[in-house]
C-alpha cells in the first residue's frame, strides 16, 4: 500500500516540477493590467498567510499519526490526557491572528478593488466607455462615444482605462476577461459596472463565467488590446461596415444563436443600451451620474418584450 | 433533562412512554413560522414592483378585511372554549365549539376567496406583477393553512363522536390543533398590518 | 388525458439512455426475481419497508445513498470524459443538452440524495443509541421522511427515461430556469424532486431535534452528550431553520413556472437576485448541515482509535455551535460578483473567514487527540487522517475565495469546483464512509473487511488529488465551470489528468463494493464477528448493547454518570446493561404502511404535476390527505414486548459475553 502511495506522490512531484514552467501561462497569475496585478498580489499574500497554519497542520496530522502509532511502544502514552489551556489558547489564538490580518486586507481590497471604483489612471485619462449586453449566446459591445458596436470582439487601447456598463437582454451571465481582472454579473433590467485597463497589447480570452444555457460554451469573445493608433484604425474599420444596429436589426441579433461570428456595426441607435435596460423596468432606467430613475424615449417602446 | 439518578427505573420507564408530541408539533410550527417569515421578506422586496399594474392602495378594501379579521379572531376564542370543555371532558360541548370554530373559519376562507375572485376579475391576478405575485402567495399560503385547519377540525369532530372519554392521544391532538389555530391567528395579524394596512397608508 | 406526456418524450434516440435503461431494467428484474424466488416479499414488507425502527431505516437510507452515489458518480465520470475529449473543435460524445442535464443531475443527486441520505442514515442509527433511547421521538414520521427521500430519488431517476432533467445547474438559477428560457419538463422534475425530499428532511430535522432535547438517558446533561449527537443536534437546528427557506424558494420558482407569476422573471417586476438570496440562505447552511455530522464522526472515530478521550470536548461543542450560528451570516459570498457595495462584500467576506477559526480549532482538537495516544491504523482511521490532510487544503482555498476581491477572478471557475469537492469529498464523504466502517459491526454484527477498506481509501485519496488539483490549476487558467467543450489547448492536459483521477475514484468505488461483498461472504468467520457489541473498545452508549442491537436497544435504560458514559462504566466496573434485570415489558411502536403510502402518493403527485396530468395529481393529493387522516384515526399503533421476551434476549447476550470473556 505504501508503495502505491509513494508512486502517487512521485507522480504528483513530477507534475509539480513542470508547474513553474506552466505557471507563466496561467491567466490569473499572469495578468496584463493593473486590476489583475493587484488581484494576483492579493491571492499570493493571502495564500502565504494561510500556509503559516496549513502547512504545520498537515505535517502534524501525518507526524502525530505516525509517531503515536500503536506499534511504536517507545512513544509516550497518556490515556487520560485531554485538556491543556496552553494548547487551547494557541489553537484559538494563532488562527484568529491570521484571520484578523486577512480581515484587514479583505476590507482594504474590497474598497481598493471595488469594480465600481474608477481606476487611479482615470484621474488623468478619460476612460473609454463601453456598454456591454449579454445576449443568448453572444456579447454585444456598444461604443457610445464612437457610435459603433461589435459582437464577440472587444477592442481597447492599451494603457487607457475602460469603463464598462453591463446588462443582459436574456438570462444572467458574468462578464469576465481573466487576463485583465475582475468579473461582474450581467443581469436583465440592471446595470453593473466595471473598470479595467490593459497595460500590454495582446489578444485575450473573454468569456461568460455564469452558465446561461445551451450555447454557453461558445459564448466567448476576443479582447484585442492594441496601441492607440491601431485602435483608431480598428474603429475606422468598424465604421466602414455596412451593417447598422437599430430597432429593425437588433431583435434579429437578440434572438438566440450559438457560436456567433464577429460582427461590426457602423452605426448604433444612440440610446439602445438604455432602452434594453428600460424594457424590463416599465420604460425607466437609472441615470448613472445622478442615481435617479428617468424615462427612456424609445423607438422600441412597442417592441415586444420577450415573453 | 438533568435527571436525578436516584429516580426509580419504573419512573424512568414511564418518562420514555410520554412521547413529546405537543413539543414536537410546536417545534414544527416554528419551521412553519420561517416559511411565513420568508414569504414576508419576499413581499417586502417586491411590494413596490407594480409593473404598471394596480397598487395595493387601489385594490384593498378595509370593510371586507375587517370582517375577515373579526371572524378569525373570534374563531380563536371559540376554539379556546372548546379546549376548556375538553379539559372538563365534555365531549358534546367540545364538538359544538369546534363546529362553531369551523363555521367561522369557513366564513374567513369564503371572504378571502371572494376578494381574490374580484381582484382576478379586475385583471389584478397573481400574474399581473411581482407585487401581486407576492401578495397572492403570502395571503393564500395563510388561507391554505386555514383550509387545512378546517379539514383537521372536521376530522376531530368525527373522531370525537366515536369516543366515550378524551384520552391522552386525543387531548394531544386537540392541543396541537389549538396551537395551530392560534398560530394562524397571529400570522393573520401580521398579514393584516404589514400587507394590507401598510399598503393602504 | 396524459397532459403534455407523449410517446415522443421517451428518449429512444439517445443510445446512452437506452443502454442505461436496459441495464437498470435487467438489474431490477434480477433483484425482484431473487426476492420472489426466495419468497422474501412478506419479510421485506413487514420487517423493512413498513418498519419504524430507526436502525432499519438507517440501513434503507444507506441503500438509497449508495445507489445515489453510483448514479452521481456515473454522471461525474461522463463529464470528465467529455471534457477530456471535447477540445479544439471536437464536440466530444455528449450533445450540449445532454451534458447540461448531467451536471445538473450530478449536483442535485450528490447533495440531496447521496450526502443528505447518508447523513440521515448516520443520525438514525447512531443518535438514539448514543443517548440511550429506544427510538426517535416520532418513529412514524421517521419512516415517512425516509419514503419522501426515496420517492424523490426515484422521481429524479425517472427523468432519465421519461422526458428530460433540468439543464439549469443544481440550484436552477432564474431567469434561466423560468418557463421563458426552459419550457421543458426538466426544471419541473427538479422542483418536485427537491420539494418532496425537502419535506422529508425537514421532518427529520424536527424529529432529531425533539429526540435529542427530550429523550436522553437520565444523567446525560448537555455537556455529557457525545460529540456526534451534538453535531446531529446542530445539524437538526440548521435543517429546521434553512429548509423552510428552500421550500419557499423552490415553491416560488414553481409558481412562476406553473401560474405565470413574477417572482424571479426578467419582466413584471421580478427579481432574480431575490432567488439567489433565498436559495443561498438555505444553501450555505446546507453545506454545514452536511459537514458538521462528518465532524461528529471524526470526533467519535479519532478517540476510539487513538485510545484516548477527545481533546478539548467543551471547545469542540462551542466550536460546533459557533459554526452553526455563523453559517447564517455568510450567504452573500456565493454572489459577491453581483455588484453589491464594498462594505456589504467586506462584511460577508470577513464573516466567512471567521468560520475558519472554529473549524480550525476542531482540526487541532483531533490532532491533539492523536497526540500521546496509541493510534490503531484501521481502515476507519485511514479515512480520518486522510480527511485531516485533505480538508485543511479545502479550508484554505475556501478562505481564499472568501476574500471578495479574489473571488472576482475565482468565482464560478473550476477553482470553485475544486474547492467545494475538496471539502465535500475530503470532508463529508470521507467522514460518512469513515462512519460506515466504524458503526458497520454495530449494525450487522460483523466487521467490514480491512484490506479492501484500505484499498478503497487509497484509491479515493490519491484519485481525489489527481481529479481535483488540476481543476485548481484550470481555475487559475481562467476556465469556467459548466463548459461542455472548449478551444484553449492549454487546458487539455490538465483535464486529462483529472480524467485519470476520476478513473482512480472509480476503482475506489469498485473496492468499496468488493469490501461489502467480501465482508458479507466472510461474515461468519470468528475474527469478523462482533460478539461483544464493543469491537473497538468504544466510549459511548451505543457500544454497551449487543450487535446488532435488539429492537428496543436498551432493556433497561442506562444511567449516565460521565461524558464517555460507557468507557466510564467499563473503567469503574459498572454494568451499563444492568444484566439480569429485573426486566419490564417494553412499549414499542408498531410498523405501519402509512409512510410508504404517503410516499407513493407524493411520487404520483409529483409525476402528474410535472406532466400536467391534473386529474391524477388531484387523486394523489387526496390520497396523501386520506392516508394521513386514516393514520390519525388508527388506534392500533403500539404494542408491548413482554418482560420474559426481553429477559430471554438479554440472557442470550449475557451468555455470549461470558463465553467471550472465558476464551
Amino acid at each position: 500500500m505504501k508503495n502505491k502511495y509513494l508512486k502517487g506522490a512521485a507522480r504528483l512531484a513530477g507534475l509539480a516540477s513542470v508547474l513553474p514552467l506552466a505557471g507563466c501561462e496561467w491567466d490569473i497569475l499572469d495578468p496584463k493590467g493593473p486590476v489583475g496585478d493587484q488581484l494576483k498580489t492579493l491571492i499570493v499574500e493571502s495564500t502565504v498567510a494561510m500556509l503559516i497554519v496549513v502547512v504545520p497542520t498537515i505535517i502534524m496530522a501525518c507526524y502525530f499519526a505516525w509517531k503515536y502509532r500503536q506499534t511504536n511502544t517507545e512513544a509516550e502514552y497518556l490515556p487520560k490526557w485531554c485538556h491543556s489551556n496552553k494548547i487551547e489558547a494557541a489553537i484559538w489564538g494563532i488562527p484568529t491572528l491570521i484571520i484578523i490580518y486577512l480581515a484587514v486586507i479583505t476590507y482594504q481590497t474590497c474598497h481598493s478593488l471595488d469594480p465600481y471604483r474608477p481606476l487611479d489612471a482615470e484621474a488623468t485619462t478619460k476612460p473609454l466607455e463601453v456598454e456591454v449586453v449579454a445576449l443568448d449566446w453572444k456579447w454585444l459591445f456598444i461604443y457610445p462615444d464612437e457610435g459603433i458596436a461589435t459582437v464577440n470582439q472587444l477592442a481597447i487601447p492599451v494603457n487607457k482605462p475602460v469603463h464598462f456598463v453591463i446588462t443582459s437582454d436574456a438570462v444572467m451571465n458574468s462578464f469576465f476577461i481573466p487576463r485583465l481582472g475582475s468579473m461582474i454579473y450581467a443581469m436583465a433590467g440592471m446595470q453593473t459596472q466595471l473598470h479595467l485597463m490593459a497595460t500590454e497589447a495582446g489578444d485575450y480570452l473573454g468569456e461568460s463565467a455564469n452558465y446561461s444555457g445551451r450555447g454557453f460554451s461558445d459564448m466567448e469573445f476576443r479582447t484585442l488590446a492594441m496601441p492607440q493608433d491601431q485602435y483608431a484604425a480598428w474603429v475606422e474599420k468598424v465604421r466602414s461596415s455596412s451593417d447598422q444596429l437599430d430597432d429593425q436589426t437588433y431583435p434579429r441579433l437578440a434572438a438566440p444563436s450559438e457560436a456567433e461570428p464577429v460582427k461590426y456595426y457602423s452605426h448604433v441607435e444612440p440610446n439602445l443600451f438604455d432602452q434594453i435596460v428600460a424594457k424590463y423596468n416599465n420604460g425607466m432606467v437609472m441615470d448613472k451620474s445622478t442615481g435617479k430613475m428617468i424615462h427612456v424615449q424609445s423607438a422600441m417602446s412597442d417592441m415586444n418584450m420577450k415573453e | 433533562m438533568a435527571h436525578d439518578t436516584t429516580l426509580s427505573d419504573a419512573h424512568a420507564e414511564h418518562e420514555h412512554h410520554e412521547l413529546p408530541t405537543v413539543f414536537g408539533f410546536w417545534v414544527y410550527l416554528m419551521t412553519d413560522c420561517i416559511i411565513f417569515g420568508s414569504l414576508f421578506a419576499v413581499f417586502a422586496v417586491l411590494r413596490n414592483q407594480f409593473a404598471g399594474g394596480p397598487t395595493g392602495k387601489e385594490l384593498f378594501e378595509i370593510s371586507g378585511l375587517a370582517l375577515e379579521t373579526a371572524l378569525l379572531l373570534i374563531s380563536s376564542i371559540t376554539y379556546g372554549f372548546g379546549m376548556i370543555a375538553a379539559h372538563k371532558g365534555q365531549i358534546k360541548s367540545v364538538q359544538m365549539w369546534l363546529a362553531v370554530t369551523f363555521l367561522l373559519g369557513l366564513g374567513f376562507v369564503f371572504l378571502e376567496l371572494r376578494e381574490f375572485a374580484h381582484m382576478i376579475a379586475d385583471g389584478a391576478g397573481p400574474d399581473r406583477s411581482a407585487f401581486l405575485s407576492a401578495f397572492f402567495t403570502l395571503v393564500s399560503t395563510h388561507g391554505l393553512h386555514v383550509s387545512c385547519g378546517l379539514v383537521w377540525l372536521v376530522v376531530m369532530i368525527v373522531q370525537l363522536s366515536g369516543v366515550s372519554a378524551i384520552n391522552e392521544r386525543m387531548m394531544n391532538k386537540l392541543t396541537m390543533l389549538s396551537l395551530f389555530w392560534h398560530f394562524l391567528d397571529i400570522v393573520w395579524i401580521c398579514v393584516f398590518t404589514y400587507v394590507y394596512l401598510a399598503s393602504m397608508i | 388525458m396524459l397532459g403534455r406526456l407523449s410517446f415522443a418524450d421517451i428518449p429512444l434516440d439517445v443510445p446512452i439512455l437506452v443502454g442505461t435503461f436496459i441495464g437498470v431494467a435487467i438489474a431490477g428484474i434480477a433483484v425482484l426475481g431473487l426476492i420472489t424466488y426466495f419468497g422474501k416479499w412478506g419479510y421485506l414488507w413487514k420487517e423493512w419497508l413498513t418498519s419504524v425502527d430507526h436502525k432499519r431505516l438507517a440501513v434503507m437510507y444507506v441503500v438509497v445513498a449508495l445507489l445515489a452515489l453510483v448514479r452521481g458518480f456515473a454522471d461525474a465520470i461522463m463529464m470528465r470524459t467529455q471534457l477530456a475529449l471535447a477540445y479544439a473543435g471536437n464536440p466530444g460524445y455528449l450533445p450540449p443538452h445532454h451534458y447540461d442535464q448531467i451536471f445538473s443531475a450530478h449536483g442535485t443527486i450528490m447533495i440531496f440524495f447521496m450526502a443528505m441520505a447518508f447523513m440521515t442514515a448516520l443520525f438514525n442509527f447512531v443518535v438514539p443509541l448514543q443517548i440511550g433511547a429506544r427510538d426517535v421521538a416520532f418513529p412514524f414520521l421517521n419512516n415517512l421522511s425516509f419514503w419522501m427521500t426515496a420517492v424523490a430519488f426515484a422521481l429524479i431517476n425517472v427523468s432519465l427515461f421519461i422526458g428530460e432533467f433540468s439543464q439549469c445547474g443544481w440550484l436552477a438559477y432564474p431567469p434561466l430556469s423560468e418557463n421563458q428560457f426552459s419550457p421543458g419538463v426538466g426544471v419541473d422534475y427538479y422542483i418536485w424532486a427537491v420539494q418532496i425530499s425537502g419535506v422529508g428532511t425537514l421532518l427529520t430535522g424536527v424529529n432529531f431535534f425533539v429526540t435529542i432535547v427530550k429523550m436522553r438517558a437520565p444523567g446525560m446533561t448537555w455537556m455529557k452528550i457525545p460529540v456526534f449527537t451534538w453535531t446531529a443536534f446542530c445539524a437538526s437546528v440548521l435543517i429546521m431553520i434553512a429548509f423552510p427557506v428552500l421550500t419557499v424558494a423552490i415553491a416560488l420558482l414553481g409558481l412562476d413556472r406553473y401560474f405565470g407569476m413574477h417572482f424571479f422573471t426578467n419582466d413584471g417586476g421580478g427579481n432574480q437576485m431575490l432567488y439567489l438570496s433565498l436559495i443561498w440562505t438555505w444553501g450555505h447552511p446546507e453545506v454545514y448541515i452536511l459537514v458538521i455530522p462528518a465532524f461528529g464522526v471524526f470526533s467519535e472515530v479519532v478517540p476510539a482509535f487513538s485510545q484516548k478521550p477527545i481533546f478539548g470536548y467543551a471547545t469542540m461543542v462551542y466550536a460546533t455551535c459557533a459554526i452553526m450560528v455563523l453559517s447564517f451570516v455568510v450567504w452573500v459570498h456565493h454572489f459577491f460578483t453581483m455588484g453589491a457595495g464594498a462594505d456589504v462584500n467586506a462584511f460577508f467576506g470577513i464573516a466567512t473567514m471567521i468560520i475558519s477559526i472554529p473549524t480550525g480549532v476542531k482540526l487541532f482538537n483531533w490532532l491533539f487527540t492523536m497526540y500521546k495516544g496509541r493510534v490503531e491504523f484501521h481502515a476507519t482511521m485511514y479515512w480520518a487522517v486522510g480527511f485531516m490532510v485533505t480538508f485543511t487544503i479545502g479550508g484554505m482555498t475556501g478562505v481564499m475565495m472568501a476574500i471578495p476581491a479574489a473571488d472576482f477572478v475565482l468565482h464560478n471557475s473550476l477553482f470553485l469546483i475544486a474547492h467545494f469537492h475538496n471539502v465535500i469529498i475530503g470532508g463529508v464523504y470521507f467522514g460518512y464512509i469513515c462512519g460506515m466502517n466504524f458503526w458497520f459491526p454495530k449494525v450487522f454484527g460483523f466487521k467490514l473487511n480491512e484490506t479492501w477498506g484500505k484499498r478503497a481509501f487509497w484509491c479515493w485519496f490519491v484519485g481525489f488529488y489527481f481529479a481535483f488539483v488540476p481543476l485548481y490549476v484550470l481555475g487559475f487558467e481562467g476556465m469556467t465551470r459548466r463548459l461542455n467543450h472548449y478551444s484553449n489547448p492549454a487546458w487539455h492536459p490538465w483535464l486529462l489528468i483529472a480524467e485519470i483521477g476520476a478513473v482512480m475514484i472509480l476503482f475506489g468505488i469498485v473496492c468499496q463494493v468488493t469490501q461489502l461483498y467480501v465482508s458479507i461472504r466472510d461474515m461468519n468467520l470468528a475474527e469478523n464477528r462482533d460478539v461483544t457489541g464493543d469491537p473497538w473498545n468504544g466510549r459511548s452508549l451505543e457500544w454497551s448493547t449487543s450487535s446488532p442491537p435488539p429492537p428496543y436497544n436498551f432493556a433497561i435504560v442506562p444511567h449516565v454518570h460521565e461524558f464517555d458514559a460507557f468507557m466510564h462504566d467499563k473503567e469503574n466496573g459498572i454494568d451499563t446493561r444492568q444484566a439480569g434485570g429485573p426486566y419490564q415489558p417494553i412499549h414499542m411502536p408498531k410498523n405501519t404502511a402509512a409512510g410508504f403510502l404517503v410516499g407513493a402518493f407524493s411520487f404520483v403527485l409529483g409525476f402528474a404535476a410535472i406532466w400536467y396530468i391534473w386529474w391524477l395529481a388531484a387523486i394523489a393529493l387526496v390520497g396523501v390527505f386520506a392516508t394521513v387522516i386514516a393514520r390519525s384515526a388508527n388506534q392500533d399503533v403500539d404494542y408491548y414486548i413482554p418482560a420474559e421476551e426481553v429477559a430471554r434476549i438479554e440472557n442470550e447476550h449475557s451468555r455470549k459475553l461470558m463465553a467471550q470473556a472465558a476464551e
